[in-house]
């Protein structure tokens, strides 16, 4: 069993107004200057791969049709062998 | 098409919330046949056009549009498509129909960050197209928007090709007609509401034209749009209508 540990994000060129937002939110905190914030999503999927190389195909597939869509966003994950 | 009617197919997912208003207006302002599609049934019912209705379909879980475009029946619309089928998507339809892919772009949250819901100016920018032709180049219609994320965005390729082939169909003016950043709802890429495919025979917009159909709600300018849609079946111009007949 192989855990993939996935985080989309928005591209680079994609405006987040999300991120801006909670950005403005953390300069009333008082807590010094934050230069910029950049929110995304993180995915736990568990594989039930016979090897990693399978495990990272796979993810590389859901990643690809489903969990990012290219246009706009980036995916980057890590692989952990576990229960 | 039967008896001079044309028939709307209307999808509906689980979290579609517009797709009784679509229905109301096709079958009952306008007089057409109409039925409701399924999500789970790979099947068209012969409808002349399918319309992908608003709403929240699968809560908007990931992204808008992103689940939705694995429903049964969304296999069924691509082919459809693929023949030359008339097919429009609107707001959240328009989302399924970029997340299929059979059209570019996204639409990405609204940059006031604001779910807006009021009228807007849409200019007709093409007015050479099946959904169309009841309009003038340049006119202005007023139809409602009701979105959180409607946000066009493409890369510049992509929005080079869209203004090079008139695949823009509608941009938000103002009143009349003018394309200004106080007009743009959204924050959209250079006022896009409405975009066409390369053939022409699929339409996304974020607007609601069924929501400015019935004379009872004050507006009618989106029964331009279906009405258009309607002379362009009448005239046998959808290839997809042929080809049915044809295998049949």
């Amino acid at each position: 069993m192989f855990h993939a540990h996935i985080r989309v994000t928005l591209r680079p060129s994609i405006l987040d107004p999300q991120g801006k937002a909670v950005q403005h939110a953390i300069g009333t905190l008082g807590v010094g200057a934050v230069a910029d914030v950049r929110m995304g999503k993180y995915i736990e999927v568990k594989l039930d791969a016979a090897s990693e190389d399978e495990a990272r195909r796979t993810t590389e597939e859901i990643c690809k049709k489903l969990l990012a869509n290219p246009v706009m966003e980036d995916y980057t994950y890590e692989l952990v062998k576990g229960a | 098409m039967t008896g001079g009617k044309t028939k709307f197919g209307v999808v509906v997912f689980p979290g579609s919330n517009c797709d009784h208003d679509a229905y109301h207006a096709c079958k009952h302002v306008l007089g057409q046949e109409a039925v409701f599609l399924w999500h789970k049934e790979a099947d068209l019912h012969d409808a002349d056009v399918v319309i992908l209705p608003g709403g929240f379909s699968y809560g908007d879980y990931l992204r808008c549009g992103a689940i939705a475009r694995f429903a049964p029946v969304m296999k069924e619309v691509v082919r459809f498509a693929a023949g030359g089928g008339t097919v429009i998507g609107i707001c959240n339809g328009f989302q399924i129909l970029l997340e299929a892919g059979l059209l570019p772009g996204v639409l990405l949250r609204n940059a006031s960050l604001r779910f807006v819901c009021r009228y807007v100016n849409l200019r007709v920018e093409n007015a050479d197209t099946r959904f169309t032709g009841r309009c003038r180049a340049g006119e202005v219609l007023a139809i409602p928007v009701a979105h959180g994320e409607g946000n066009y965005f493409a890369d510049d390729e992509t929005l080079r090709r869209l203004e090079g082939e008139g695949r823009v169909a509608f941009r938000y003016c103002d009143p009349q007609g003018n394309i200004t950043a106080g007009a743009n709802p959204n924050g959209s890429h250079s006022n896009i509401a409405g975009i066409i495919n390369e053939a022409g025979n699929v339409l996304g917009l974020m607007p609601h034209p069924e929501r400015a159909s019935d004379p009872a709600l004050g507006h009618t300018d989106g029964q331009k749009l279906f009405r258009s849609v309607m002379d362009a079946i009448a005239a046998g111009e959808t290839v997809g209508t042929i080809a049915d007949t044809l295998r049949r």
